[in-house]
């Protein structure tokens, strides 16, 4: 017997890992499906730093310190960048790092792709999200309805699609506009509606007010929504996409409005995306998706929770 | 102070002045949304539980309990005995305060004890407890109902599902964490 072999960490440590390995596998697949689907249609991938001075200026988005600068809660604002020099369809597969976002959906550290595409909007970005699970299950060889915690998740298009306001007549406690009021949106959407939707197909959650429509354009004709919407699958939240604000004025307005109250929060107040802004008038219309590949891993492996999903947790480091 | 970000199971907080430990924790946060922080919490001194959600703007008092290396002596009417290694003195807790570590305390062992302004009110196992093999029936070979385990008994009364090579009067370690068992002690 090797030294050590008895020791009763290193042997859980090597169960857990044995355990993992079909999930380990079909996270390799998926994401070799998704590069396929998307070089497939043109798409270019591209990587942008993770090591940035300015991340994205968002009240309950937190960044990790490092290097002088943050890492990247998401690729966005460079991605955008892109897209205003005249790359107008891009994906990238890539980590982000988010402080203090540690559950069991959650890691600090986990994996996004995020798409960007010129000439279109939200409703472009829910076919194509469709598209693309339909086609990464087939490259998969995995059926369209699946086994999800002892239900059917059935992935054939079309999903359902409803707004925010319909979710909140159907399965919450109380009114959209009760919720916006007393600063309980989120708990209800979490705790009331959240497990609720997404059974047996995937739900488009769409039309957010236009409080929390962070960096999308709001309705051309019904200001009072931000065309944004969330992906929701058995009850887990997969994806955000919105159509992409390009004004520089409205935008400026909103960081400095959530870094006002990052700062009445106690919480780090990040430089202004200076550069960001700057070639913001140059972006077309277009929309962007980010879509958590961890959670994809999880719903199509039949899996609760995240942990069991990645190789190691940060607990297990 | 500790703020929502701090909490995790396990972790110790006053509520209303009285010590509560985090037993069941989930942190959820909707993508752009504010992170959330669902606690189940157990009183410590009268073991009510109670469900809370807080959010990231909250904060807490930290509960104030000193924690003292102390050695398992006797359990007696209902009771069970511990002497700090420091000062001598004993302490005793209630058999709803030692729960299910009764089914780890032997004679001398070690464990840590936990004071709320003064009064013993929990105590912290050891990960890893070597215990002896009281009774152990021998393996029925090809029930296959069993599996590859059997039951077997410890010298604390506690019974567990063992390897069929485990035989009465060996010692085994046990994971106090999960009640399993984890090796044959050489």
């Amino acid at each position: 017997m090797s030294p050590g072999s008895n020791d009763p960490t290193s042997l859980r440590e090597r169960e857990t890992l044995a355990a993992k390995k079909p999930n380990l596998r079909l996270r390799a697949g998926l994401l070799q499906a998704i590069r396929h689907f998307f070089t497939e249609r043109n798409y270019l991938e591209v990587e942008t730093p993770y090591l940035i001075p300015a991340p994205a200026p968002e009240l309950h988005i937190d960044a990790i310190p490092a290097g002088g600068g943050f890492l990247h809660t998401s690729p966005e604002l460079c991605m955008k960048r892109l897209l205003a020099a005249g790359y107008p369809k891009i994906f990238q597969i890539c980590k982000c790092f988010r402080q203090g976002e540690r559950g069991s959906r959650h890691l600090p550290e986990f994996t996004l792709l995020e798409w960007y595409r010129a000439e279109t909007d939200y409703l472009g970005l829910m076919e194509e999200c469709e598209e693309m699970v339909v086609f990464v299950l087939e490259e998969l060889g995995l059926p369209p309805r699946l086994e999800f915690q002892g239900r059917t998740l059935d992935l054939q298009r079309p999903w359902h699609r409803f707004t925010v306001q319909e979710a909140f007549d159907r399965y919450a406690s109380t009114s959209l506009e009760r919720a916006m009021e007393s600063g309980r949106f989120d708990e209800i959407l979490a705790f009331e509606i959240e497990p609720s939707i997404g059974f047996p197909k995937p739900v488009f959650l769409y039309h957010y007010p236009s409080a929390l429509a962070a960096l999308a354009r709001l309705g051309k004709e019904a200001p009072n929504w931000a065309e944004r919407f969330e992906l929701y699958g058995a009850g887990v939240e997969l994806a955000n996409a919105f159509s992409e604000l390009t004004d520089p004025v409205e935008q400026r307005t909103r960081f400095e409005k959530e870094l006002a109250k990052r700062d009445e929060q106690g919480k780090p107040v990040y430089p202004m995306p200076e550069k960001f802004l700057r070639t913001l008038p140059f972006m077309p219309e277009s929309a962007g998706i980010a879509f958590g590949v961890d959670r994809l891993v999880m719903l199509l492996s039949n899996q609760k929770e995240i942990d069991p999903v990645v190789s190691f947790t940060p607990e297990e480091l | 102070m500790y703020n929502a970000s701090n909490l995790r199971k396990g972790l110790k907080i006053l509520i209303d002045k009285e010590p509560y430990v985090v037993v069941d924790f989930q942190f959820t946060k909707p993508g752009k949304g504010q992170a959330l922080y669902r606690c189940k919490l157990r009183n410590m001194i009268n073991g009510i539980t109670l469900d809370r959600t807080y959010r990231s703007v909250d904060t807490f008092e930290p509960a104030d309990l000193e924690q003292r290396r102390m050695q398992y002596l006797y359990n007696q009417e209902g009771h069970f005995y511990f002497m700090d290694l420091q000062s001598y003195d004993q302490s005793a807790l209630s058999a709803e305060q030692v729960g299910d570590a009764k089914n780890y305390l032997i004679d001398n062992l070690e464990v840590d004890i936990l004071l709320f302004d003064g009064r013993p009110i929990g105590l912290t196992l050891p990960n890893f407890v070597d215990l002896l093999v009281t009774r152990a029936d021998p393996w029925a070979k090809g029930d296959s109902v069993a599996g590859d385990s059997k039951p077997v008994t410890l010298e604390t009364g506690y019974t567990l599902r063992v390897p069929p090579f485990i035989e009465e009067g060996i010692k085994i370690t046990v994971d106090t964490r999960t009640g399993e068992y984890v090796t044959r002690v050489k």
